[in-house]
C-alpha cells in the first residue's frame, strides 16, 4: 500500500469530516441557539422551530450525522482497501 | 453529571436533615407497599449486577482495563450510556429544564453534541493507536513522561471530582427511599462497586453497565408515557411535547401562557444573552468528548469501524433519554401549575402532602386566604402591576426541582412498583458511572503511574495485582468523601468539563491531526489551558468573584471552551519555534490515521 494513497484516503476523509461538523455546528449553535428567535417565527405542529431544534432536533441530527460517517466510512475504508477483516 | 450551585441534586444534596433516620420516618406516608416493592426491585437488579459481574470477572490486565478488546459495538454503546448518565442525568436533568426552560437546551444539546465529536475526531483513531488510557495516548503521541504525568493528574482530578458526586447520590437514595441511614447507603454502594468493579474490572463494568442502562431507560421511560398519554393522548413523549392538549391548544404555547400569566418568563423563547449559552453549551460538548471515562469505552471494541460504531450506538441509547427529559420537563411544569396555581391547599392530591413530608415541596400560606400562590415574586414589574392588587404576599410555593421526575409517577397516578423502579433507575444510573470513573482512577495508578513510570518491569500478575487493589483504594476513598464531601466535589461541571475541554480534547485533537504537533507545543498549551481554566473557576466559584466580572459574561461553566481556544493558540505558536517530532512519533500519527491493522488493545496476555 503506498503512502500517496493513504494520503488521498486521509484527505477524503477530512473532507467529510469538514462536511458533517459544519452542519453539527449549524444545528445545534446556528438554528439551536444564534439563530432560535429568528427560528421561532417558524412552527411545526407545536414546536417553535428554535426551541425544536435546541431541545429535540439537534440531538436527531447529531445520532445521524454519526451514522452518515460509519456510512461513507466504512465505504471509503473498502475503496482504499484499509478495512479490517 | 451534577451541577449543585444551580440548586439541583438537593435530593442527593440534602441527606439527612428532613429526616434522620432516629426522627421522621421518610415515606410511611406512601404506605409500607413502596418501601417493599423498592427493597425487592432494588434487591432484583442488585442481585443482577452482582450475578453478571461473578459471569465476567477478568483475567488478565488487557481484561480488566479494556474488557479484552472484545466488546461488540451495540453492547460497548450501551455501556457507553450508562456509563455517561449519572445521577443527575437522570434524577435532576429534566427539573432542571423544567425550571430553565429553552435555556435547559444547553444541557440537552451539551451533553449529547461531544459523541459526534468523540465518533468523528477520537474515537477511531484512539482505538487504533490501541492502548489503555487517555494519559497513554497523551505520554506515547508527545513522547514525554511529564506530558504522561500532568494527563494522569488530570484524569485522577476530573474523575475524583466526578465519582464523589455518583457515591453521595447513591448514599442519599437508600437513606430517601429504603430508610437506612445514609452513611450505611454509601456503605452499602461502596460495597456492590467494589464487588463487580474489583472482581470484573472492566470486563465486569461494561457487562454489568449494560444490565445498568436496560433498568435505567425502562424506569425512565415508563413514567414518561405513561404522562404523555394522559396530557396530550400521545404514546411518544417526544412527539407529545408538541402535540395539543385536550382543550385543543398546543401544550408548548398553553405553558409560555401559564408562565408569563404568574411572572415567569416565557418557556420556549431565550430571555438572556446567547454568550453564555453558546460557551457553556460548546464546554459541555468539548468536556464530553475530552473525559476519560468516556474516552477509556473505546479502547474496549475490537476495531476502528467498530469504535465509529459504537459511537454511534452510544448516542443513540443517550438520545432515548436526552429527547424525552425535555417532554417531561414541560408536561411536568405544565401540571404543576396547574395542579397548584391559586387552588385550596386542602383540596390538593395526596402526592403534594407526600412530597411535602419530604421537604422537597414546601408551602408556606403568606397571606392567609388558604389558596396556594405560586409566581415570580422576583418579578417587580408584575408584582406592582398584578401580585399586589390581589393581595399576594410573596410567591407561597418552593419546588425542589429533583421532584419533576420523582413525584412524575405519582402525579400520574402509577402504581408503588413504578416509583421503586425509578429509585432503581437513579442507583444504575450512580453506580454505572461511578464504576466506570474509579476504572479511569485505578487504571491511571497502576498503569500510567507505576507500569509506565514508576515500576516498568511489573509482571502481568503484579500489576494485575496492583490495578485490583488501587480500585479497591479508590472505592473506599470515594466512599469516605462521599460521605464527607470536599468543598471543590460540588462543582462537578465546571471542574470536570472546563478541564477536560481545555487539556484532554485540544491535547488529542492535535495529536492525531497535526503530524508536527511537538511536545514542547503539546505540554505549553495543556498547562496553559489547565492554569487558565483552573483560575477562572476558582476565582468564580471561591476567590470572591461576582457575576458582573464575568469575561464577557462567560460563566465559569462555560470557560473550559476559552481555555480551549487558548491551548490551541498557545500549542500551535510553540510548536512553531520548538523541533518537529522525532521521525517515528510521525510515522505513528501516519499509522493511526488509517484503520486497518488495529490489533487487540494489550501488552502481555496471561494464559
Amino acid at each position: 500500500m503506498s503512502t500517496s494513497k493513504h494520503r488521498t484516503y486521509w484527505k477524503k476523509n477530512l473532507r467529510y469530516l469538514a462536511i458533517l461538523l459544519v452542519v453539527w455546528f449549524a444545528v445545534s449553535f446556528g438554528c439551536g441557539i444564534l439563530f432560535a428567535d429568528q427560528l421561532n417565527h417558524i412552527r411545526i405542529g407545536g414546536f417553535k422551530l428554535g426551541f425544536w431544534f435546541a431541545q429535540q432536533g439537534a440531538i436527531y441530527v447529531f445520532v445521524a450525522l454519526i451514522f452518515i460517517y460509519i456510512f461513507w466510512m466504512n465505504k471509503l475504508d473498502k475503496e482504499y482497501g484499509v478495512e479490517e477483516k | 453529571m451534577v451541577f449543585p450551585e444551580r440548586g439541583i441534586l438537593a435530593i442527593w444534596e440534602k441527606p439527612f436533615q428532613p429526616f434522620s433516620h432516629s426522627t421522621i420516618q421518610p415515606f410511611n406516608l406512601f404506605s409500607m407497599d413502596l418501601t417493599t416493592w423498592t427493597y425487592l426491585i432494588v434487591g432484583i437488579t442488585f442481585a443482577l449486577y452482582i450475578g453478571v459481574a461473578w459471569w465476567s470477572r477478568a483475567g488478565s490486565t488487557s481484561e480488566f482495563y479494556v474488557a479484552g478488546g472484545g466488546v461488540p459495538p451495540v453492547v460497548n454503546g450501551m455501556a457507553t450510556a450508562a456509563d455517561w448518565m449519572s445521577a443527575a442525568s437522570f434524577i435532576s436533568m429534566a427539573g432542571l429544564i423544567s425550571f430553565m426552560g429553552y435555556q435547559g437546551a444547553q444541557y440537552l444539546m451539551g451533553w449529547t453534541g461531544g459523541y459526534v465529536l468523540l465518533a468523528l475526531l477520537l474515537a477511531p483513531y484512539l482505538r487504533k493507536f490501541g492502548k489503555y488510557t487517555v494519559p497513554d495516548f497523551i505520554g506515547e503521541r508527545y513522547y514525554s513522561q511529564a506530558a504522561r504525568l500532568v494527563a494522569v493528574i488530570c484524569a485522577l482530578f476530573i474523575s475524583f471530582t466526578y465519582v464523589v458526586g455518583q457515591m453521595k447520590g447513591v448514599g442519599v437514595a437508600f437513606s430517601r427511599f429504603l430508610e437506612v441511614p445514609f452513611e450505611w447507603g454509601v456503605v452499602i454502594g461502596v460495597g456492590i462497586v467494589f464487588f463487580y468493579a474489583v472482581l470484573g474490572g472492566m470486563k465486569g463494568i461494561t457487562y454489568t453497565q449494560v444490565a445498568q442502562y436496560c433498568v435505567l431507560i425502562f424506569a425512565y421511560l415508563v413514567p414518561a408515557i405513561f404522562i404523555s398519554v394522559i396530557m396530550v393522548g400521545n404514546p411518544v413523549p417526544q412527539l407529545g411535547l408538541g402535540s395539543a392538549m385536550a382543550d385543543g391548544s398546543y401544550l408548548l404555547d398553553k405553558l409560555d401562557l401559564l408562565s408569563t400569566d404568574l411572572g415567569f418568563k416565557e418557556y420556549t423563547t431565550s430571555h438572556n444573552g446567547k454568550v453564555d449559552l453558546f460557551f457553556v453549551t460548546a464546554a459541555l460538548m468539548l468536556g464530553t468528548a475530552g473525559l476519560p471515562h468516556v474516552i477509556v469505552r473505546f479502547f474496549t471494541v475490537p476495531n476502528v469501524a467498530d469504535a465509529r460504531k459504537s459511537a454511534g450506538y452510544a448516542l443513540v441509547f443517550i438520545a432515548i433519554l436526552y429527547t424525552t427529559a425535555p417532554a417531561i420537563s414541560a408536561f411536568a411544569r405544565t401540571n404543576l401549575i396547574n395542579t397548584v396555581n391559586n387552588q385550596p391547599y386542602a383540596e390538593m392530591p395526596a402526592w403534594f402532602g407526600n412530597w411535602e413530608a419530604t421537604g422537597l415541596l414546601k408551602y408556606e400560606d403568606k397571606n392567609k386566604d388558604g389558596l396556594i400562590q405560586y409566581y415570580n415574586d422576583k418579578n417587580g414589574e408584575y408584582v406592582s402591576a398584578v401580585a399586589n392588587a390581589k393581595g399576594w404576599k410573596g410567591n407561597e410555593l418552593v419546588v425542589d426541582r429533583d421532584i419533576i421526575v420523582l413525584a412524575n409517577p405519582e402525579i400520574a397516578k402509577l402504581p408503588a412498583w413504578v416509583i421503586a423502579l425509578v429509585v432503581a433507575g437513579g442507583l444504575a444510573a450512580a453506580l454505572s458511572t461511578a464504576a466506570g470513573l474509579l476504572l479511569v482512577i485505578s487504571t491511571s495508578i497502576s498503569h500510567d503511574l507505576l507500569k509506565k513510570w514508576l515500576r516498568p518491569g511489573i509482571s502481568e500478575k503484579g500489576e494485575l495485582r496492583a490495578a485490583r487493589a488501587a480500585i479497591a483504594v479508590a472505592v473506599f476513598v470515594a466512599g469516605y468523601f462521599g460521605i464527607n464531601p470536599p468543598g471543590f466535589v460540588a462543582q462537578v461541571v465546571a471542574w470536570a468539563f472546563g478541564l477536560a475541554a481545555a487539556s484532554f480534547f485540544p491535547a488529542i485533537l492535535l495529536g492525531i491531526f497535526t503530524k508536527k504537533m511537538n511536545k514542547e507545543g503539546a505540554v505549553a498549551g495543556m498547562v496553559t489551558g489547565l492554569v487558565f481554566t483552573g483560575a477562572y473557576i476558582w476565582y468564580f466559584k471561591y476567590g470572591g468573584g461576582t457575576a458582573d466580572q464575568y469575561w464577557f459574561g462567560i460563566s465559569p461553566e462555560g470557560i473550559g471552551t476559552l481555555g480551549m481556544v487558548f491551548n490551541f493558540v498557545v500549542a500551535l505558536t510553540v510548536a512553531r519555534f520548538t523541533p518537529d517530532p522525532p521521525e517515528e512519533v510521525q510515522e505513528m500519527v501516519e499509522n493511526i490515521r488509517i484503520p486497518s491493522g488495529a490489533g487487540e488493545a494489550h501488552e502481555v496476555q496471561v494464559p
